[in-house]
């Protein structure tokens, strides 16, 4: 019926309509140019991310329902079990932290000797993770802290395996992070074993990453630990990030096929740390000031 | 007249929302790839039907905010989903007469576009983009279509019902 009455009133056009599109195209290629070149922007994002709040948290609620209907659902066997091995597993953490305090203090000593910059333990913060980019094309989540918590763009993510991405955008409340197998994501580490340096980039495969700049000869194995370096200043030093998984030399090719897997494990992460390393955060302001 | 317009813009208002819910939920990686468009398949089916209430303007909205939503370029899907509601407005006569499977033709031919203009938009600002999910959401997104217009339709004829 409705058809029918506009069809008489005018046969299908709508006024202005391809006058409309044209300028609303026009504004939004200006809005991209401007937000890819310039920080002007940021303002708007913030203010219209804080307005997404709420549906942030109805998202992310038949997760929340799900994960409290399984833990409040969980048999006293299991628990007891659980129970058991995390006492087990925490009588050996702190056996290990036992030596680890006495290695610490000894390093300490060792580099007061030679004069080297004491290295500060990092404060991290407990984060919780509300949702995972649905867009196929950047690896990214949002997590539940903002500026209001201190959360600043450039900081670092880790879980309790290994680094897990960056903070990209700090909302009032919510932050989206980029994760490292996002293939815009580059991340300066080193080779455990003997420090060789290179850089780590994403492949947009979660459980994959890629060391483009292996030269043939490069002392690298399949199994070596990748750590971060510190180089980039983003991401404090000595952090794991992922395991050579293959280590292909061309004899041609200038450059070595290496890939690695994260150590994090990036697909299944519900909780992260936030590292608030004195050594960033002093990098984040000479940026802000500059 | 106002509390009319304003009964039968509520459910449209309230199936977007429950896009844009449906597009931020965290899924599995593997399902993930092949997640619809929810908002462009909703944009496609309402300014079919009421092209002079949800146009180009409304669509560009919705676009800035799935923007904000998705982190990516602002204006990115503002774009895309603002020709789709062009496309859609300029021929929704014909495609409101068209059966069924030449309209799933046609919202297939619309949702491969809009992913272009999208995959078009990550080439030429230097955003990294693996080719080959760019199918799934389009496969997925043309498959719910029939599913997706009925319950719509089921919707539109109960608000005007209850006019």
């Amino acid at each position: 019926m409705v058809a029918s009455r506009e069809s008489r009133n005018n046969p299908g056009r709508i006024p202005a309509l391809g006058l409309r599109v044209f300028v609303l195209i026009i504004v939004s290629i200006l809005l991209m140019y401007v937000d890819n070149r310039l920080n002007h922007l940021d303002a708007v994002r913030t203010s219209i991310g804080a307005a997404m709040y709420p549906l942030r948290v109805i998202v992310d609620a038949p997760v929340r329902l799900w994960n409290w209907l399984d833990d409040s659902t969980t048999s006293r066997g299991d628990l007891e079990m659980e129970l058991n091995r995390l006492k087990s597993e925490r009588l050996l953490t702190n056996a290990r932290l036992q030596k680890l305090n006495a290695l610490e203090a000894e390093n300490a000593r060792l580099r007061a000797m030679l004069d080297a910059r004491a290295q500060v333990r990092d404060q991290v913060r407990v984060a919780e993770i509300m949702s995972v980019d649905a867009n196929p094309y950047n690896h990214s989540l949002v997590i539940d802290v903002g500026t209001q918590d201190g959360v600043f763009d450039g900081q670092a993510l880790v879980d309790a395996d290994g680094v897990v991405g960056q903070v990209i955008e700090a909302g009032l409340m919510t932050s989206q992070a980029m994760l490292i197998s996002d293939t815009d994501h580059a991340l300066p580490v080193e080779v455990n074993r003997n420090g060789l340096r290179t850089i780590v980039v994403g492949t947009g495969t979660i459980d994959r990453l890629s060391l483009p700049f292996i030269v043939n000869n490069a002392d690298i194995q399949v199994g070596d630990l990748l750590v971060t370096s510190g180089l980039g200043g983003a991401f404090p030093a000595g952090y794991p990030v992922a395991i050579v998984d293959s280590v292909t030399r061309i004899p041609q090719e200038p450059y070595a096929d290496v890939s690695a897997k994260p150590a994090a494990s990036l697909g299944e992460v519900r909780e992260v740390m936030l590292i608030f390393s004195a050594a960033a955060a002093a990098a984040e302001e000479e940026a802000d000031d500059e | 007249m106002s509390r009319d317009r304003d009964s039968r813009r509520l459910p449209i208002i309230i199936s977007l929302l429950v896009g844009l819910l449906l597009t931020m939920m965290p899924l599995p990686e593997s399902v993930g790839a092949f997640r619809p468009d929810w908002l462009a398949l909703l944009i496609i089916f309402w300014a079919m039907q009421l092209p002079r209430t949800w146009s180009v303007g409304s669509a560009w909205i919705i676009g800035i905010i799935l923007d904000v939503s998705q982190g990516t370029l602002l204006g990115q899907h503002a774009l895309a989903l603002c020709v789709v509601a062009f496309v859609t407005v300029r021929f929704h006569l014909l495609m409101r007469v068209f059966p069924l499977p030449q309209l799933t033709a046609t919202v297939f031919a619309i949702l491969g576009l809009y992913q272009f203009l999208l995959f078009w938009v990550n080439g030429v600002a230097g955003v990294g983009a693996p080719a080959v999910t760019y199918w799934g959401p389009v496969i997925a997104g043309t498959a719910l279509w029939p599913l997706i217009m009925m319950l719509l339709s089921g919707l539109r004829y109960r608000t005007r019902s209850g006019r």
